[in-house]
């Protein structure tokens, strides 16, 4: 569960190539699974559910004031609004950042993440260098992500242990007054929701 | 369990590598695996809270060795084994030896936007009241189950605020046991870095858990 996984052998990963595949020829020929719905679950993360949903939801909370107050009151009610819910999405919370707060987000004991608005994470999300050292030393791992935050700045770290999952609502950058959502969006980078970045600078 | 996933604090593990424009998955059996391990919570022979159990309780040199999706594989194969879905000699000749059980029902690619969709919510109804609320001060209690828990060891026996009252949702503890859902109310606490790490922690950092009522007792 390090940083290197894709490092392993060649002989290891075609071991388990073939066991994944045996066991899925298994599964098909009792019955308990239908190829047709793998195929369309991997689509609909490879292709559909992923950080532009997220980044839609935090533009549209740039843009509109309203919609932020829904968000931050209810995130799960106020995502469904555009159509982004379920799986590993149940029960949404809206972490807001200011200039005096910075959250970030991280499962420890193994990978939550809100799949609707951000997808499946990513390996580092779900690495051992980042669930052991987000919640003990979080201006490290900013630093491997090449951030680094005022000294006074609180940090927030939320350990996702329940059901609950959590989106971070990055500061709008300066300079972008009166973009249309669309516009805002472009800046609203993946990490900048699990609080690992900061939304790109116009 | 005290197995290598409870991760927090621990050091060693190197710095954070992201991968620049990294795709969903980094092979192709990372896609069946992970389509398989979904599609088989559809049949309801297990939980979300056994499967995590099930992925997390292996010997820790183990589980540090194998990559994310290597995890999720050797749990479903686990607990397909566990309950006679699936038998050694069917996944070493590829192919079904025996008469499939019968199971309730299996996820069809016309359920798959729809399923997806709906989710798992876990937050559940009650009449009673939450014994805590904003502002208390809390221990986390100092429990070690050999079973699954998701109070994690880092704030084990430290004191702690609460910030807000979740709701009232499924007790991990129990239903990963098959023990029902034993719905209970659930809390964010909030911790003082320095109460986690020492007199060296970052001043500045607070760490707060999803904490269900069990874990806690006032401090």
């Amino acid at each position: 569960m390090t940083g290197h996984d894709h490092h392993h052998d060649h002989s290891e990963l075609t071991e388990t190539q073939l066991r994944v595949r045996a066991l899925e020829t298994v599964l098909t020929e009792k019955g308990y699974v239908d190829p047709a719905a793998l195929d369309l679950l991997i689509e609909t993360y490879e292709k559909k559910v992923g950080p532009r949903n997220g980044a839609r939801v935090v533009a549209k909370a740039w843009a509109d004031p309203a919609y932020r107050a829904r968000l931050v009151k209810d995130a799960t009610s106020a995502i469904a609004e555009l159509g982004y819910a379920g799986r590993q999405g149940e029960h949404i919370v809206a972490l807001e950042n200011t200039p005096n707060r910075h959250n970030m987000v991280v499962c420890t004991l193994c990978s939550c993440y809100p799949w609707p608005v951000l997808g499946l994470p990513p390996v580092w999300y779900k690495s051992a260098p980042y669930r052991s050292r987000a919640v003990s030393d979080p201006r490290g791992v900013l630093k491997d992500f090449g951030i680094t935050l005022p000294a006074g700045t609180e940090i927030r770290v939320w350990d996702s242990t329940s059901e609950n999952r959590y989106l971070v609502i990055p500061m709008r950058p300066a300079g972008t007054e009166g973009w249309i959502e669309e516009r805002l969006a472009e800046l609203v980078t993946r990490d900048s929701m699990i609080g690992t970045g900061l939304p790109k600078q116009p | 369990m005290n197995g290598a996933q409870d991760m927090g604090g621990v050091h060693g593990f190197g710095p954070v590598e992201p991968e620049p424009n990294e795709p969903v998955f980094h092979a192709g059996w990372e896609k069946r695996a992970f389509a398989l391990t979904l599609a088989m919570a559809m049949p309801g022979q297990w939980n979300i809270d056994m499967s995590r159990f099930a992925r997390e309780n292996r010997d820790p040199g183990e589980y540090l060795s194998m990559s994310y999706y290597q995890i999720w594989f050797a749990a479903l194969e686990t607990m397909l084994k566990e309950r006679d879905l699936v038998s050694d000699d069917e996944t070493v000749a590829g192919h079904a030896l025996r008469e499939p059980k019968p199971v309730a029902r299996i996820l069809s690619p016309g359920a798959v936007a729809q399923v997806l969709y709906r989710g798992g919510p876990t937050e559940r109804e009650t009449n009673t009241t939450p014994a805590f609320k904003p502002g208390d001060h809390v221990r986390a209690k100092n429990i070690n189950p050999r079973t699954h828990t998701r109070l994690p060891r880092y704030v084990r026996g430290h004191a702690g605020t609460i910030e807000r009252v979740i709701g009232f949702h499924v007790f991990p503890d129990s239903n990963a046991q098959g023990a029902g859902e034993n719905p209970q109310w659930l809390y964010t606490v909030c911790f003082d870095g320095r109460e986690l790490w020492g007199a060296d922690g970052d001043p500045t950092l607070t760490v707060s858990v999803d904490a269900w009522e069990p874990y806690l007792v006032p401090a």
